[in-house]
């Protein structure tokens, strides 16, 4: 699973060596900085830019495979945010610097205005590991257009906050920020684009966090003793392990669809072609004009909608089931902070709001679907 | 990690592509010429056709995988999904050979005589046969090796005494594959001692008597044996060793898209009684159900894929039909939740009421047919190592 990939190989190699959840339980943050420096020295955080950009220029896959290994060490340093940005950046062809990123807008209806000065304005409400960040990849909206921007982190102003996760998710304003490089946004590279990709990202990362959360109540099931055997002898508790079971296997299979999807789909400015360094500079911004609608174009867009909201949706559904059982089959020590379960169901918990939650991607989804009409429903379905 | 679940993204490759069109522009044919409706008011016996049968065998779509020699079309797993899940979406009357083709003819095709080949495969394939199964017994249902009914040896064959019950289409039925007991179980393997036969519904000795079901239908019935003679040619595989035969066509029984979209027709008709416009409570139910389903209909197509490529999911199967099966189930009581506010003068109003009210009443079936949840949940249980 995921060892047939090696660049997944080298993450979970640096994260059991750096990042062990039991290891860094009690440990404070001082593995941040080593694990970090590993994961960007193996050139894994900038893995979705190509290397005239500064990156490492690996396939999309193998960075959903990245994300998912990170997801099954609930990992708590900036690797998805940095992968997103970068892979945000590259897309309008803009250098990547080193060091942690985040990007933005990564909630429904935010926006980042480019005035004519060329300065950045905007109130971003949650924006994952802001406060951790060197820098942030800002999609941007201006006359004619929508521009993709580099801002350093320290020219915007960033609340303190963190997360039910335990990771910092931060309000961020901008206020006439300077960028350090601006460049227009590839057609059809929009808010909902961004959004649907970092729901893709998350759907890794949880379908990751579920599949931990299994191994650990599995093996829990297996070594606890009540009433003089196992409690994985307990009808009831295989029952609640199979639902558990059932929850993870949705969840990876719609988040490695959603991931295939984009993956693979047809080399366009917006999702192919990241490998060799083909970034898209230059093929103007066409921007739809209804942007609070999903793509009705059909084609790709449709599919990579289709695909990675389905998947944010029920790997959020499967990430509130999931959690709830493992902790049912943990019991009071699974409920302390020396148990290793809460990195990962706080995190689930988290994560399901980043990039659109369930309800804002199923409004999303059955309003293309009533758009399209009942006819235009199995068709649809049957496309993937 | 421990617990290893795998999801390959299978994408069904072109031929598939190509074969949807084909089945899609024959099932159009049907509806325009009447002899197929979407609707699902024919209910059970709507379900079977023989002209529909003879016309689907004529297409080449019933055993589709089978070798040639037996009247099969040696096409892929994945081709037979496409037409599974077409036929099932649309609610064609394919009841008389969906038995046959998923398992009975597949279990004959690998342990039957090789008389009982040449006679019966070919004909499946024409859409001509329909089979019926016959495992549960009075006392016997999810604990399949509790089955008592006797097969007692006799000279060229056996006599069968005994009494099946919840035969469904035992009625139709020009065959059954029975589940018999030729030995007692030892005290090392409780499985062991029984037979799998090859059923001719005329044999003499054998009385189908109807048990109608709780929507008025007759679709269940109960099969009783008396001095029933099989010719010893009619023995599928291993005498006393069926529970060897039982386990590796499971994971195609329960994988497949039947497994999730029985009421899928409520679905589609939620979307046009919720309109092009629907409210934020629709668009996100309507929304949340879509995601569910291409989820399922994701991973059994993953799984489909997987038994192609000659793997064996048999924990993925299990977990496709037990998610799948409750998520079928409920489908009717959601969009009765969300249909809750839409006009009564809407226009699709009678079919989406006609179709709620069967949904609703055989959905409690789709969680025992072919394996409970519980027997389902107790497989997952053991390939998680908790057994």
């Amino acid at each position: 699973m995921g060892s047939d990939n090696p660049i997944a190989e080298t993450t979970r190699r640096i994260l059991t060596d750096l990042a062990d959840p039991q290891a860094i339980n009690k440990a404070g943050d001082g593995w941040k900085a080593p694990a970090w420096s590993a994961l960007e020295q193996a050139g894994l955080t900038l893995a979705w830019v190509p290397e005239d950009l500064g990156g490492s220029g690996a396939d999309l896959a193998d960075g959903f495979a990245v994300l998912r290994e990170a997801g099954r060490f609930a990992l708590a340093v900036p690797l998805a945010e940095t992968l997103l940005a970068g892979w945000l950046l590259a897309r309008a062809g803009i250098p990547v610097p080193n060091g942690a990123m985040t990007c933005a807008p990564a909630r429904d209806g935010d926006r980042v205005t480019l005035a004519a000065n060329g300065t950045l304005s905007g109130a971003l409400r949650s924006v994952p590991f802001a406060k951790d960040a060197k820098h942030l990849a800002l999609l941007a909206r201006r006359d004619g257009g929508l521009a993709v921007a580099l801002v350093e982190a320290s020219q915007a102003r960033i609340a303190d906050h963190e997360g039910i996760g335990g990771d910092p998710l931060n309000a961020v304003r901008l206020e006439g920020a300077r960028p350090v490089a601006v460049k227009d946004a590839p057609a059809g590279l929009d808010e909902q684009a961004l959004l649907l990709m970092g729901a893709a990202v998350r759907s890794m990362q949880m379908a990751g966090a579920l599949e931990a959360i299994l191994d650990l109540s599995v093996a829990y099931a297996n070594e606890r003793v009540a009433f003089e055997r196992p409690i994985a002898k307990f009808q009831a508790v295989q029952h609640n392990l199979a639902r558990l079971a059932g929850e993870t296997a949705v969840a990876i299979a719609a988040a490695t669809s959603a991931a295939d999807t984009i993956a693979n789909a047809s080399p366009s400015p917006l999702w192919g072609g990241v490998r060799g360094g083909g970034h898209p500079a230059d093929h103007g911004s066409a921007i739809p004009p209804s942007l609070s609608l999903p793509h009705k174009g059909g084609g790709d867009d449709e599919a990579v909608f289709l695909e990675a909201a389905s998947a944010k949706i029920r790997v959020g559904e499967a990430a509130t089931e999931g959690a709830a059982i493992a902790h049912q089959v943990l019991g009071a020590i699974g409920f302390t902070q020396e148990h290793t379960l809460h990195r990962f169901t706080r995190r689930l918990w988290g994560w399901r709001d980043d990039f659109g939650s369930e309800s804002v991607w199923a409004v999303k989804l059955g309003n293309l679907v009533a758009a399209k009409g009942a006819d235009g429903l199995w068709p649809m379905l049957a496309e993937r | 990690m421990a617990t290893e679940l795998t999801f390959d993204p299978v994408r069904l490759p072109p031929e598939c592509v190509a074969l949807r069109k084909e089945v899609r522009a024959f099932l159009a044919e049907e509806t325009a010429a009447g002899t197929l409706n979407a609707n699902i008011g024919g209910g059970i016996d709507g379900a079977f056709s023989a002209e529909f049968s003879r016309k689907v065998g004529a297409k080449g779509w019933i055993g589709m995988t089978w070798p040639k020699k037996y009247g099969g079309h040696e096409r892929t797993f994945l081709e037979r999904y496409v037409v599974t899940e077409e036929f099932r979406v649309a609610n064609a009357p394919v009841r008389l050979h969906f038995v046959a083709d998923r398992q009975s003819g597949p279990v004959i095709l690998r342990y039957g005589s090789d008389r009982v080949k040449a006679d019966i495969l070919p004909r499946i394939c024409k859409g001509e046969v329909c089979f019926a199964i016959g495992m549960s017994e009075p006392n016997s249902g999810s604990d399949l090796f509790a089955a008592k009914t006797k097969a007692t040896k006799t000279s060229g064959g056996w006599l069968i005494n005994g009494t099946k019950i919840w035969t469904s289409s035992a009625h139709h039925a020009n065959y059954l594959i029975g589940l018999f007991r030729t030995s007692q179980p030892t005290k090392e393997n409780r499985r062991h001692g029984l037979t799998q036969f090859v059923v001719d519904m005329r044999t003499p000795g054998i009385q189908v008597n109807p048990v109608y079901q709780m929507t008025g239908q007759h679709d269940f019935n109960e099969v009783v044996f008396q001095d029933a003679f099989m010719p010893d040619d009619c023995v599928v595989g291993e005498i006393d060793g069926a529970w060897k035969q039982a386990t590796s066509e499971l994971a195609y029984e329960r994988s497949g898209p039947e497994r999730f979209l029985e009421t899928f027709y409520v679905l589609t008709e939620l979307a046009r009684a919720l309109g092009e416009k629907p409210d934020t409570r629709g668009a996100e139910g309507l929304g949340r159900l879509v995601a569910q389903v291409h989820a399922l209909r994701r991973m059994s197509v993953s799984v489909a894929g997987m038994l192609h490529a000659g793997k064996e999911p048999v924990v993925e199967a299990a977990i496709v039909k037990d998610v799948g099966t409750i998520w079928e189930q409920k489908l009717p009581h959601k969009a009765r939740d969300l249909a809750a506010f839409v006009e009564e003068g809407s226009a699709n109003r009678a079919t989406f009421e006609e179709q709620m009210t069967y949904a609703t009443m055989i959905a409690p079936k789709l969680t025992i047919q072919g394996g409970t949840t519980e027997v389902l949940r107790g497989i997952i249980a053991r390939g998680l190592g908790l057994r």
